[in-house]
């Protein structure tokens, strides 16, 4: 599904990423664990496009094609998908007719044609159910005004919506209590199928409570600097990161 | 201004004298103002980031045009609709079949016809008054419901063309009725000129709402005057919405006379490539228990000026008033630019106001967000930019207007979005 090799990145002359490599494949749940500043996050920037990284080496193959040839937008169509760890709030926008422009931008750029008004309809009704997302916060503007749980509910139901071949969720855990960290977790794992992926980032282990990953990583000062199974994530939960510092 | 005797202005100079039956006297104080006044520079307070030199370079004329179809500049295709090309009614062109209670008097058919545009130091009115081709006096009798607005179309066609035009509107006591003002400009049309007055008074509880629109062209100069006099108890609401032309100003003045009055103007004006468009704003707040609210916004691209002066004055025995005034604008562009200036002056000591200006550029965290949605930057920018300004064409009550803006949007700045896309 994705092949990243060597990848490294920097931020106004900052380097952030080291030479990361990772592969994922179809059917998998990746978690990718690590400190505060170990550049978790601008991974998951990298692999959408945000323009404020320079990337000085490496490639990222995707599913065929250069990842890193693609403008953001290009990503998105050929089913990449980022969740936000922070959503806009964008006033004035609503909710379902961006998405419903997202989805016939990418059916046109895989040759189909746009969807109809009432099976978008039905589809807003089904997706929205799985996060327990109230339709009426689906038809409003764009995250404004909601919750920090609906605006994560919110990043999930955009997820069904558009049926990405790989989802990167940016610690969408983050300021989420129990009830709501259910409701995300079990929307991802109904998405969860034999085509497609899931990149989980997270700091805390209790998202994996709830989302199971096949691997977990773990990701220092700009490299994936060790690779184990799901018990892992519990070993860093109880001797902290402090531990992979001193390994590395 | 400068005073500078017996001035001859070759702007004008081939330009004939007013034949509308205006008072003796005003048509020779009119005269003798234009003689006596230069052209405002920008040192002139109110001129100040508008420049009309250029309009001093042309050697203006007047002319009938040539129009054999309005279909592109129909706004609401089911409205009684009066046509005016250059300032000349058109009678093949209009629909002038007005529903009981209104009624209208082109103005050089009148016996008489009144003025009350002040044109006392004001170049562009004392032209008006002195060199008025026609225009239209539509009187809504009093009680009168009009279920379809009436819409005035006035279009620009040829070169070099001027168009003095005024407009009279009296709403009488208890009526309410909606007007439409459609400002325009054919394809032949070339650096003209419409110089423009309106007069309006609203009688006492009556509601009286307008949506000009203004879409001329790149080259056009577009001044125009507003003169409103709101009686007690009255509704009031002006939209101005500004998408094409060179040189537009616009300047509105409103005099609260009657308590228990709501004074609502709305403004929207998306500029690109050279376009100046300046909107000057006075609200008069002459007696107490009144409310205006005004809202202007812009978006600003290419090489474009806009500029906002809007002046709420609140009178010493004016209390209880309720005035808010805001201006906002985007710039889409490094070169483009605003000069933004809300005033209040305020002399009564009870009374609620606030004013407020911000000009800023789109969000790029927004743009990004719906770029890893799958939207295009050009899709992105555009859903940023109408939900930007959206809530004040959201003002516009009429939907057919509402419709026709947006297919004007899609016309001269490509966009694929429809009303149904906000909220």
């Amino acid at each position: 599904m994705i092949t990243i090799k060597n990848l490294h990145a920097t931020i106004e002359g900052k380097k952030i990423l080291k030479g990361l490599n990772l592969e994922v494949n179809a059917g998998e749940i990746h978690a990718i664990m690590g400190p505060n500043g170990a550049g978790k996050s601008t991974l998951a920037s990298v692999l959408a496009g945000r323009e404020d990284y320079e990337i000085t080496e490496g490639s990222v193959d995707f599913d065929g094609v250069d990842l890193l040839e693609m403008d953001t937008e290009e990503r998105a169509r050929e089913g990449l998908f980022l969740a936000f760890q922070y959503p806009i709030e964008i006033p004035g926008v609503s909710n379902i007719n961006f998405l419903r422009t997202a989805i016939n931008e990418t059916r046109e750029h895989k040759g189909q044609d746009p969807i109809s008004a009432k099976d978008f309809m039905a589809m807003v009704r089904e997706k929205s159910k799985l996060v327990e997302l109230d339709p009426k916060l689906a038809s409003r503007s764009v995250n404004e005004g909601f919750s920090g749980g609906e605006k994560k509910r919110n990043e999930i139901f955009q997820m069904a919506m558009l049926d990405p071949k790989l989802s990167i969720l940016d610690e969408t855990d983050s300021g989420l209590d129990i009830d709501a960290l259910r409701v995300v977790a079990g929307g991802v794992n109904t998405l969860k199928s034999e085509k497609n992926a899931t990149i989980v980032i997270t700091h805390y282990q209790r998202l994996l409570d709830y989302i199971v990953p096949d691997f977990v990583h773990v990701l220092h000062d700009g490299k994936i600097v060790k690779t184990g199974p799901k018990e892992l994530a519990l070993d860093l939960e109880e001797k902290g990161y402090d531990w992979i510092k001193e390994e590395n | 201004m400068n005073k500078v005797a017996d001035k001859s202005k070759a702007f004008i100079s081939k330009l004939d004298k007013t034949s509308v039956a205006l008072p003796n006297a005003l048509k020779d104080k009119a005269n003798s103002i234009l003689a006596s006044l230069e052209l405002p520079t920008t040192r002139n307070e109110a001129w100040k980031y508008t420049r009309v030199a250029k309009l001093g370079k042309i050697n203006f004329a007047t002319s009938k045009g040539n129009i054999s179809s309005i279909d592109s500049y129909t706004i609401d295709p089911q409205a009684p609709t009066l046509v005016f090309v250059n300032g000349y009614f058109s009678k093949s062109l209009s629909n002038n079949h007005l529903p009981e209670g209104i009624n209208f008097t082109l103005l050089s058919d009148a016996n008489e016809v009144k003025s009350e545009i002040p044109i006392e130091d004001e170049i562009f009115n004392a032209l008006n008054t002195a060199h008025l081709i026609d225009g239209v006096a539509l009187n809504i009798a009093k009680n009168t419901i009009l279920e379809k607005p009436v819409q005035i179309l006035h279009i620009l066609d040829g070169q070099s063309v001027m168009s003095n035009f005024k407009t009279r509107i009296d709403a009488g006591a208890f009526a309410k009725a909606g007007i439409i003002q459609g400002y325009f400009a054919t394809e032949a049309s070339d650096k003209a000129f419409a110089n423009v007055t309106t007069e309006i008074e609203v009688g006492e509880s009556a509601h009286l709402t307008i949506d000009k629109i203004q879409f001329e062209n790149e080259t056009s100069f577009h001044i125009s005057t507003e003169q409103i006099n709101q009686s007690k108890d009255s509704t009031f609401t002006l939209n101005t919405i500004t998408l094409n032309g060179g040189l537009v100003r616009n300047n509105l003045n409103i005099n609260v006379n009657g308590e228990n009055c709501t004074s609502n103007l709305n403004g929207a004006y998306i500029l690109k490539g050279k376009q100046h468009v300046d909107n000057h704003s006075v609200v008069d707040h002459r007696v107490a228990n009144c409310q205006s609210n005004e809202l202007y916004k812009g978006v600003i691209d290419d090489n474009s000026t806009a500029v906002f002066n809007g002046k709420v004055f609140v009178r010493q025995d004016a209390q209880q008033i309720n005035a808010f005034q805001s201006n906002r604008n985007v710039l889409l562009s490094d070169n483009a630019a605003v000069n933004s200036k809300p005033e209040l002056e305020i002399y009564a000591d009870d009374v609620k106001c606030s004013h407020g200006s911000t000009t800023g550029q789109l969000d790029e965290d927004a743009i990004f967000y719906l770029r890893a949605r799958g939207l295009s930057l050009k899709a992105a920018r555009q859903l940023l930019v109408s939900a930007f300004i959206t809530d004040v064409l959201d003002k516009i009550e009429n939907l057919k207007v509402k419709t026709f803006i947006f297919s004007l949007l899609k016309e001269r700045f490509g966009w694929e979005i429809t009303p149904e896309d906000f909220h």
